[in-house]
């Protein structure tokens, strides 16, 4: 986004090609952070116009538009493209573009594999979205990719395996290189607990992604060999066990979970105190909180399979490890309000998302603690009480976050301020909207509609029509999202070096837009 | 450099939980047995209820073959400890160490006698004539069920077979193996 305009500032600097191939070899952080954004969001139209489609199945019971089969491609792809290629790229886009500018570092450590982190998204992406052509179309054994039904299905079943490897490799190189940004090129002063909640959040959230994302390679490489080359690590008929599967990828599934909030809590740490003109209430604690969480996600994994038959010492286990974890997410969420206490409060997009976050996000955290319950789960799991659960924390959460972000440092990455009028219609038609999609769904889930299904009984009619009339204003508001982000790279007000009146940190040090290269000299930090 | 050393640990890191990843596969089997989740017996849905669990029996097991007969012959295991009702596999070997085809039958005896009726062959090599080429060695099963009714002052039986030399005499060997079948 730091675009011609700045060219000339080259100087000094090897010369940059143009056109696509300035794109395919930069190794900018900033531009690799806006390529991320990009991919990220043109995959968000992608899986949420199959959301759209799911929703539209189910606005009345029967069978209307789809088959079953592409109903079960339709909800695989969706959640599979929303976690892989939607929230992790988006977070790992503004770590590309934040954690140097606030660390006062001039590029992440290793620009060159920075480049290859980002250019194996598409190639992962490519592959998913094709496989809807192949015969037989997309993979539809859910995204959790349990046997023995992916280990039944056709050729796409093999390249969904193959993606979920491109776009593991991407993230551990991605982690690494901001593991190693983050310890070795902090400005001088900035120690570790001097570092912005969000630069915090990133490096737990990488340190996690680095111990789980080689055990989900595992995992799907066991399916992969069972697939095509005859070992029987899931196939019972072989002496194998399925049940292992599902123990081998929720130990990657649960800290994943973790790993698309973490740094949506540092995103909201960053915005919260901007615009309450407060520092961070308890820094030291959110530090601590978000270590917590990431130690015992690695605890909890088997509360995802309550209904698979477990001992019951097991499950009091994992039931109270599962509930222990709301003890430092209630820290969190208790700093947030301590943050906003007495403070000045201004209501800008970035911040009606972030309390949005705050409140929505918790919601989701009480439905998560219900589920926690191994007797109430056997009677939720796989309804729509579930599915309500991960999306209040995955769309009013991450989703939400990245909003939230995208508003409060577009004006650092364009230079020109945002559309304050089309953000706030943005923020309020996705309030309601997401709202009006997902509350009703508690009720479906608790009456027991299962989930995955693209039909229902008769009496769940209304809250299905309900909540396909919210997902279709949730969907095209966020062509007002579009709009918002292209406006502000074409123009717009000029934006200060401070973009917001209480902001704090490095990154409000340099100009807006921020320079194609900035801190060649690290600043001094007190 | 420094990026190089954090850049060589992570890397390391990464392989290593690549590696846990398929060493959770065997700590999962180990799991299980030791604590004895998922293991087939806690599995099976029909427990056979005919097992007498109070009291245990020693089994014996003894092979010989007739002075006429050049094949060697042995149980591969010598006693066994079992609960009447319990279903028993064995397995004996024997060897033809002539050279040339025999054909031979095998005759089960029981010590003590009033044991015999309670023996209950559901499969034995010596139902049938056994044909070993030259050299041949052959590995056979016995599969039994001690009645539980047997007398509960029989601690220990004693299953012992002799290998005739068929050919004529075959129609003789298959009545005294019916007779000792009762």
């Amino acid at each position: 986004m730091s675009d011609a305009a700045h060219a000339h500032d080259d100087h000094g600097h090897h010369a940059r090609p143009s056109g696509v191939m300035r794109w395919l070899t930069t190794t900018n952080h900033k531009d690799i952070g806006s390529l991320y954004l990009w991919f990220s969001f043109i995959m968000l139209f992608a899986a949420g116009s199959m959301a759209l489609l799911i929703r539209a199945e189910l606005f009345q019971p029967g069978m209307q538009l789809v088959q079953p089969d592409f109903f079960n491609q339709l909800t695989t792809m969706h959640g599979l493209i929303m976690i892989f290629g939607v929230i992790m790229p988006a977070f790992t886009g503004f770590a590309n573009w934040q954690v140097p500018l606030m660390l006062g570092a001039p590029d992440m450590a290793f620009p060159r594999m920075n480049n290859w982190s980002f250019w194996l998204l598409p190639v992962a992406g490519i592959l998913l979205m094709s496989s809807f052509l192949l015969p037989g179309g997309a993979s539809a054994g859910g995204w959790t990719m349990y046997p023995p039904l992916f280990i039944q299905g056709g050729i796409s079943y093999d390249l969904t395996i193959l993606a979920v490897h491109i776009m593991g490799l991407s993230s551990i190189m991605g982690s690494i290189n901001i593991i190693t940004t983050i310890l070795n090129m902090r400005a001088p002063g900035i120690t570790l607990m001097k570092m912005p909640m969000f630069v915090w959040t990133w490096l737990i959230t990488a340190y996690l992604l680095i111990a789980t994302m080689p055990v989900l390679a595992g995992a799907v490489t066991m399916l992969l060999t069972d697939r095509n080359f005859g070992t029987h690590f899931f196939n019972a008929a072989g002496g194998g066990d399925p049940v292992m599967f599902q123990h081998i990828f929720w130990f990657f599934g649960h800290p994943e979970v973790y790993i698309l909030i973490l740094p949506a809590f540092g995103i909201v740490s960053q915005i919260i105190p901007t615009f309450s003109r407060k520092p961070l209430f308890g820094y030291a604690s959110m530090v601590y909180a978000t270590a917590s969480i990431a130690i015992l996600s690695f605890t909890v994994w088997a509360h995802h399979m309550f209904a698979v038959g477990m001992p019951v010492a097991a499950q009091l286990f994992f039931m109270l490890t599962t509930m222990l974890i709301a003890v430092p997410t209630g820290v969190k969420v208790f700093n947030w309000v301590a943050t906003m206490w007495k403070g000045s409060l201004t209501f800008e997009t970035p911040m009606l998302f972030s309390i949005a976050f705050v409140c929505l996000f918790t919601i989701g955290g009480f439905s998560g603690l219900v589920l926690a319950i191994a007797p109430v789960d056997i009677q939720l799991q796989d309804t729509y009480y579930v599915v309500a659960h991960f999306h209040y924390v995955l769309v009013s959460g991450a989703l939400f976050s990245i909003f939230a972000g995208i508003y409060f440092w577009l004006p650092k990455w364009t230079g020109h301020m945002y559309d304050e009028t089309l953000g706030k219609w943005h923020f309020w038609l996705s309030v309601i909207g997401m709202n009006t999609v997902f509350f009703p769904m508690h009720f479906l889930g608790l009456a027991g509609m299962p989930r995955r299904i693209p039909d229902y009984a008769l009496q769940f009619t209304d809250f299905n029509q309900i909540a396909t009339l919210g997902a279709f204003i949730f969907g095209f508001s966020q062509l007002i999202f579009l709009a918002v982000i292209l406006k502000s790279i074409k123009g717009g007000a000029r934006a200060p070096d401070r973009v917001w009146e209480g902001a704090e940190g490095l990154e409000w040090t340099v100009p807006s837009p921020a320079p194609y290269h900035t801190f060649e000299t690290a600043p001094v930090v007190k | 450099m420094g990026n190089a050393r954090t850049l060589t640990k992570l890397v390391v890191a990464t392989l290593g939980m690549f590696g846990f990843g398929f060493a959770l596969v065997p700590f999962y089997y180990k799991i299980c047995e030791v604590t004895g989740i998922n293991s087939g017996d806690e599995q099976s849905l029909v427990r056979n209820t005919q097992v007498d669990t109070s009291r245990w029996v020693t089994l014996e097991f003894d092979a010989n073959t007739n002075t006429a007969l050049p094949w060697q012959f042995k149980p591969m295991q010598r006693s066994l400890r079992v609960h009447p009702g319990q279903l028993v596999q064995v397995e004996y070997e024997v060897t033809n160490s002539s050279n040339q085809a025999i054909v031979g039958q095998a005759v089960p005896s029981y010590g003590p006698a009033r044991a015999a009726a309670f023996f209950k062959k559901i499969e034995c090599f010596c139902f049938t004539p056994q044909t070993l080429a030259a050299g041949e060695r052959r590995r056979m099963p016995v599969l039994f069920v001690l009645d539980p009714a047997m007398d509960r002052e029989v601690h220990t039986v004693t299953l012992s077979y002799t290998f005739f030399d068929t050919g004529a005499k075959a129609q003789a060997a298959d009545r005294r193996e019916a007779a000792a079948r009762g």
